[in-house]
């Protein structure tokens, strides 16, 4: 027989001001096992913890029940809270009664009602809980990256600098991500490669650090501190440690009609490539696709310029596994496709361009070598006009509902860039809400408005009309002046929308992260764990999180990195006790349990069995307690009842549901 | 004030549009072939049913310049569509007159070369019961 407590929060006015939790308190001594029972202010503070230590002592309480915010929230401060005073930690029940009452309720008489059953319920389950004791699991000293952009090297970096291995997988055949296409960075104006390559040398030379480019993630299995990951490594068709990085296959090379990556599909590259002059490795890929000698079996330029004889066009995809305690996605984004645009002519005039293509543009090392020109005919233009807010903002299927959030300052920079280079250029921004929160962001935008004498017009642009003359008619409004305006421009320049890398939902799915309807990370809580995902061991960094700029994306990576090196610090964690077993006198060894279970946890052995006298060899299902994650799925599958799980077991849920129901 | 509220409901309703949801960008302003022979612009039509002065709307030029090109509808990036308030605006005055209803024969007789056809389908999508 227990002996239990029930403890009910008033959370300041949360629960209290629509449950009346003294009455809750009051309708739990009724209940099988209840011996004490009372509500307090807030149960989480100091205060509420001792009263519930007390309670326990005082009483000899067996169980507890806290009817108070989700498990989530406070599951373990309670349970931390009871182990002190001596009770089983998992003797501790949960009874929601704020998101999944008081805050959806509004009659006080009946969510009251409902808390009281919520309390019932959870007062059944502790009359069948028993202690449950965590085994102990081994934490793998290697932290797997998921992407080689700023936010990924900065991640690799402090975690191999607080002297953990760490592995880089870059899809790409260089580390670098977006800031490599970048030309100038705000609200400094410091070039991007300057500030980036320093550390994508630092990151490519640290002995902690192993990089795989050109290569992805295919599979994981395990849990935190125990992952198991296969990385496709893709066949280069180049030696890495052959190459010398020379370049003159690349120069060579015939086929040169693949429109560059890296530049936006602004220009061309050839088949054999690397993306840009400081790509690290600085080893170059065949494009299998473009390549003559794969495509048609004529040509082999390459391997006959090729002095180093680093050309292998026998080479293979490589499948390297490896072990890793935490994993960083750092994925990052990507513009969104502007086809659902046609009112701004992105698709019918070459001379309307996306701001990432004007980065290119702008860039020494891009298609016109750094000259702002036309990209129809070459002619530099004399008025440009930006437009923000493309995509971003809609609620309308076209676009994204969020703020992209770096728009407004690098439109601000390329504004000012293009006014201090050229200052007989015009530049004109359509703006709805101009949005520069940031240390020196305003103040950036200002000089743009005032030392650069950018035209900001507060409105938006309805049409962009190519003309036979080459030239862009674009028809906004001047919300100020109330006033619709025609305005004959060269360039046109869309701040698009970003979006998480559209591989993230692959990644996501091989790591059971969760993922927003965006297709951003969920984070484990939006403000007190902005960085960690809900799945233990999994952390996230920059912009597959949410948009952010650069110094956003650096600082989270470094906090990114912290909570992994949290994590690798531990020699071993705690696993959780609530694990599925199976009763191999009622098992019929049918598979159905281990064709459901996510992770790989349910294997099968032959092995005799004492069926109540009779001894028969049979098949029966084992369950690995290390990998399994106690999610339950194997529990219902299984058709006999012989799958149970600790801390969760039908009896007890059963017990429940009789409770609700009474 | 109870007539007023009574229209700004009604159109609302016939418009199926929640006024609160315009972020105010212009989009619509700035797509509008007709902007400058409106009195009230499209951008405004939102804050006057906002402000629940439908009486100005039913008395503006705007009602009768609107050529339901809806270009406002298709490119208006937050659903609010400021092209369907003022439809809804002048439905209501077109209910009072008892003239919501068209019939198939009695356009030919309608048909003025200057109008453009746009409004004709409009027109017909709307009141043909």
């Amino acid at each position: 027989m227990q002996r239990i407590g029930v403890f009910v929060c008033h959370c300041g006015t949360n629960i209290a001001a629509t449950v009346d939790v003294a009455k809750v308190a009051e309708m739990a001594l009724n209940e099988q096992g209840v011996v004490h029972a009372e509500d307090y202010q807030y149960m989480c503070s100091e205060a509420g913890q001792a009263k519930i230590q007390a309670a326990i002592k005082e009483k000899n309480l067996t169980g507890i029940v806290v009817c108070s915010c989700s498990p989530r929230m406070h599951e373990t401060t309670f349970r931390e809270a009871a182990e002190r005073a001596g009770l089983n930690p998992y003797m501790v029940e949960i009874a929601n009664i704020r998101e999944h009452c008081s805050w959806i309720h509004k009659d006080v008489e009946e969510a009251t009602k409902k808390a009281v059953i919520l309390m019932r319920a959870a007062v059944a389950k502790v009359n069948l809980n028993a202690p449950l004791k965590p085994g102990e699991s081994r934490v793998t000293k290697r932290a797997l990256v998921i992407g080689g952009g700023i936010a990924g090297i900065q991640t690799a970096l402090d975690i191999a600098d607080a002297g953990y291995k760490v592995d880089i997988v870059e899809k790409t055949p260089s580390i670098g991500g977006r800031m490599s296409q970048l030309d100038k960075t705000f609200p400094t104006l410091d070039c991007s490669a300057c500030i980036l390559t320093p550390k994508m040398v630092e990151v490519n030379k640290h002995e902690n650090v192993t990089i795989y480019t050109y290569s992805e993630v295919e599979k994981v299995s395990g849990f935190v501190g125990d992952f198991t990951v296969d990385i496709r490594k893709k066949a280069r068709s180049v030696d890495m440690d052959k190459c010398t990085g020379c370049g003159v296959c690349q120069e060579k090379c015939p086929s040169k009609k693949t429109l560059s990556e890296f530049n936006r599909g602004l220009n061309t590259r050839s088949a054999i490539y690397t993306p840009f002059a400081q790509a690290i490795p600085n080893v170059p890929v065949i494009d299998r696709d473009s390549c003559m000698k794969f495509q048609t079996g004529k040509c082999g330029v390459c391997s006959k310029v090729c002095q180093a004889g680093a050309i292998d066009y026998e080479q293979q995809d490589e499948i390297i596994t490896e072990k890793y305690g935490a994993i960083v996605v750092a994925t990052g984004f990507d513009m969104i496709k502007l086809d659902n645009y046609d009112e701004y002519a992105y698709s019918q005039s070459p001379d309307v361009i996306t701001s990432l293509e004007l980065e290119r543009v702008m860039n020494a090392a891009g298609p016109t070598k750094g000259h702002l020109e036309r990209l129809s005919d070459g002619k530099a233009p004399k008025e440009m006009v930006f437009i923000q807010c493309v995509g971003s903002r809609c609620s309308d299927d076209r676009g994204k509902s969020y703020c992209s959030k770096i728009c407004c300052m690098y439109t601000a920079k390329h504004a000012m860039l293009i006014r201090d280079k050229y200052p007989d250029v015009n530049v004109t921004v359509f703006y709805i809400d101009v949005r520069t929160p940031g240390k020196n962001f305003d103040e950036f935008y200002r000089r743009a408005v005032e030392d650069y004498g950018v035209n900001y017009i507060k409105g938006q642009v309805g049409k962009v009309i190519p003309q036979p003359d080459g030239k862009l008619l674009v028809r906004g409004v001047d919300l100020i002046d109330n006033k619709q305006i025609l305005k004959e421009a060269d360039m046109v320049v869309l701040a698009a929308a970003i979006e998480p890398n559209p591989d993230v939902r692959k990644i996501a799915t091989m790591l059971t992260a969760s993922i927003d309807t965006n297709n951003f990370l969920t984070e484990a809580h939006a403000k007190l764990r902005p960085v960690e995902s809900p799945t233990a061991g999994i952390f996230l960094s920059g912009v597959c999180q949410g948009p952010k700029d650069i110094p956003e994306t650096v600082s989270q990576a470094g906090a990114a990195a912290v909570k992994a090196i949290g994590l690798l610090a531990k020699d071993k964690l705690m696993t959780n006790p609530c694990t599925a077993h199976s009763d191999e006198l009622m098992c019929n060894g049918c598979s159905q349990c281990a064709n459901v279970c996510p992770y790989g946890a349910i294997s099968y052995e032959v092995k005799e069995i004492n069926d109540h006298g009779v001894r028969e060899t049979r098949r029966v299902a084992v369950v690995n307690n290390a990998l399994c994650q106690g999610c339950g799925a194997c529990t219902v599958t299984c058709p006999s009842g012989a799958m149970d799980l600790q801390g969760f077991s039908n009896r007890q849920i059963l017990a429940e549901v009789d409770a609700i129901c009474r | 004030m109870s007539t007023l509220n009574n229209q700004t409901e009604q159109v609302k309703e016939i418009s199926g549009v929640n006024p609160l949801k315009c972020m105010k960008c212009g989009k619509c302003s700035a797509s509008c072939p007709s902007f400058n022979e409106m009195d009230i612009k499209p951008h405004q039509f939102v804050s006057y049913v906002q402000n629940e002065d439908i009486e100005a709307l039913v008395n503006s030029k705007s009602l009768w310049k609107c050529l339901s090109c809806f270009a406002c509808v298709e490119r208006c990036p937050r659903d609010v569509k400021p092209g369907k308030l003022i439809d809804a605006a002048r439905q209501i005055v077109i209910r009072q007159k008892g003239q919501d209803y068209l019939s198939p024969n009695e356009i030919p007789e309608l048909l003025d070369p200057e109008i453009p056809q746009q409004l004709l389908v409009s027109a017909f999508r709307r009141y043909r019961r």
